[in-house]
């Protein structure tokens, strides 16, 4: 046994610093929880107010249009359909709107940091371990966080979603830009770019590929999270799983893993097709 | 401005380009202070060099790989910044100009062509020749008529819409100089241009860039390891080693007078040919230069006493 008289706790420490956190900025997280709460509302209002068949239809145009394939353009809105007949349709677009939020915000952070890490050797070298810690840390630990500043709910979801999502695109966006060849960027510096024209014209258009394959990452990333922070109250089809398993109602549960499962496939799907079609560096035609 | 400026259109002076690890802070006409640079792992690319170019003048600068030619070529618009030294253009000071006033330099003044060519993958033909266009602002309608008209002197109309993937080594290289051309500045600086091409390619572009010589009497700096090329296209060139030139003049005088074994190595099978061209058609210029004996291998040498 370990003596009890070198144990040492650091809980009550963090404890206070969070109760002090909240104490002084607590009107700003209140604004924040309040408008992230509200634009989630809009959203999965919105979503909901599409009608299923509206759904369908737009799946297949978009599939149509990025396989040109008769069958990979059926069985995504086939695979929608079985969502809805099992019932779980309402819970679906809640799950989807916390994706929705979670991405947009992921991608607004993750962007600009991965261009700034391309940009400067400097903030590379900072934010490269971090990226790596994070990477290596198991997804439940972001829980901590976020439900220690938000409490409860679907804010502390997304909060957390987000962190855990951040990094792919963050990495690929830095990766995608430092990869442009250097012949490519000195003949337009050559030309006279300056070094705002040298990123909009010639190293985020041939980073893209890279930057979507990170978009892709981070969105199956925010799907995974957001099936996990149901446990702290995310809702949608995480919370169904985790009934199904408190109750051990393996049906119950099965259902709602089959609907995360469709999404998923159909999330990573499009995200990819549309992704091949932005990939403009090895035009063939 | 004095009427100096007026017949050299680019002048360099003193140049010398350090790659070293640290600051460069020692004095570079310090012999032991260099070489002491050089033990640390330092590279002098360029070497105190200073050369003059006139108006519509075709200079070339041949060397071998890694004699720092490129290096010498990118220091003129400051796509590597010199060390040490002056390049004057058209009586502005290129090395004491702010970001500001390179960037209307590199827009206005010298435009590039690249042995990689350098284009933009993702752009179309029209879209890469206008893109000097494009970053100066230039309306769209406006640029790409002007872009139309480059890749019609270059021999590639029709191909707008193509991508740079799309198209052979040879007709990249003439979106290069389509690039080049539309900029309408009045130094062209050509980095090997030619020397990813085959042969037969190549001696076509080679007549094609003096065919648009002869219209629009641009001013160039052309690079090549290729003597052949040098000769062809060259009004003056010079003979780069390690970073020094060796010898400046005329093609033929540098072929006739080889300063030393480098040089001398280099023009071996011009004279050669030069030679045997003289035995066919005896009027030649060849006869009237007398080889200098002392740096020329014995064939050539005996050759001529005959
Ligand atoms: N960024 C750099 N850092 C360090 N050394 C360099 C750098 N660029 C060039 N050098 C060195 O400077 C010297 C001259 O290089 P440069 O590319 O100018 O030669 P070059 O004559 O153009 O050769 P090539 O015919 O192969 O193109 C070489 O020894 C090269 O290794
Ligand atoms: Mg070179």
């Amino acid at each position: 046994m370990f003596p009890e008289a070198l144990e040492y706790h650091v809980a009550p420490y963090i404890s206070n610093f969070v109760k002090w956190l909240l104490h002084t900025c607590g009107p700003a997280f209140d604004a924040f929880s309040n408008s992230l709460i509200t634009i989630m509302v809009q959203i999965e209002h919105g979503l909901l107010f599409i009608p299923w068949w509206l759904w369908a239809i737009g799946i297949m145009f978009l599939s149509w249009r990025i396989t040109r394939h008769i069958g990979k353009t059926i069985l995504p809105a086939v695979l929608l359909m079985t969502i809805g007949m099992l019932g779980l349709w309402d819970v679906a677009m809640e799950t989807l709107s916390i994706i929705i939020v979670s991405v947009v915000l992921a991608l607004i952070i993750g962007i600009p940091s991965g261009i700034a890490m391309a940009v400067s050797n400097r903030v590379n070298t900072v934010f490269t371990p971090i990226l790596d810690a994070m990477q290596t840390m198991p997804s439940f630990v972001y829980l901590i966080p976020a439900l220690m500043l938000f409490h409860l709910g679907k804010v502390p979801a997304v909060v957390a979603t987000v962190i855990y999502a951040v990094p792919p695109v963050q990495r690929l966006t830095n990766l995608g830009i430092r990869q442009v060849s250097e012949s490519v960027q000195e003949a337009a510096l050559a030309f006279g770019a300056t070094p705002w024209q040298l990123m909009k014209e010639v190293r985020l258009p041939l980073a893209m590929p890279s930057i979507l394959a990170g978009i892709n990452q981070t969105t199956m990333m925010a799907l995974a999270m957001v099936v996990i922070a149901s446990m702290i109250g995310a809702g949608g089809l995480g919370e169904k799983v985790l009934v199904a398993t408190n109750r051990i109602d393996v049906g119950g549960g099965f259902e709602a893993g089959w609907a995360i499962v469709v999404l998923a496939i159909i999330i990573d799907r499009l995200s990819q097709g549309a992704a091949g079609k932005f990939d403009n560096t090895n035009i063939q035609r | 401005m004095d009427s100096n400026s007026e017949t050299y259109i680019l002048e360099v002076e003193n140049l010398w380009k350090v790659f070293a690890k640290d600051k460069i802070e020692c004095n570079l006409y310090d012999a032991a202070a260099v070489g002491k640079l050089e033990a640390a792992g330092g590279v002098v690319a360029v070497r105190d060099i200073s050369f003059k170019i006139k108006r519509g003048e075709v200079f070339v600068i041949m060397g071998l790989s890694g004699s720092g030619k490129s290096t010498l070529i990118r220091c003129i618009p400051r796509l590597i910044d010199p060390s040490s030294g002056r390049i004057m253009m058209n009586g502005d000071n290129v090395s004491e100009m702010d970001q500001e006033q390179l960037t209307e330099f590199r827009r206005t003044k010298a435009a590039m062509v690249f042995q990689h060519y350098g284009l933009l993958p993702h752009r179309t033909v029209l879209e890469n020749v206008s893109f000097g266009l494009k970053l100066r602002g230039v309306e769209q309608k406006d640029r790409e008529m002007k872009a139309e008209q480059a890749i019609e002197q270059v021999g590639l109309k029709g191909w707008e819409a193509h991508y740079p993937s799309q198209l052979s080594g040879g007709m990249q290289q003439r979106v290069g100089i389509a690039r080049a051309l539309v900029q309408e500045t009045d130094l062209l600086l050509l980095d090997e241009p030619f020397s990813g091409l085959d042969p037969l390619i190549r001696r076509e572009m080679q007549e094609e860039l003096l065919r648009l010589q002869e219209q629009l009497h641009k001013t160039m700096v052309f690079v090549t390891h290729d003597l052949s090329e040098a000769v062809r296209l060259g009004d003056r060139m010079a003979v780069m080693k390690s970073g020094e030139f060796v010898q400046e003049g005329t093609p033929q005088e540098i072929i006739m007078h080889p300063a030393d074994e480098y040089v001398q190595r280099f023009v071996q099978d011009e004279q050669k040919i030069a030679l045997m061209m003289e035995q066919d058609n005896k009027p030649s210029n060849v006869r009237t230069l007398p080889v200098r004996s002392g740096g020329c291998s014995d064939k050539a040498v005996s050759g001529t006493r005959r």
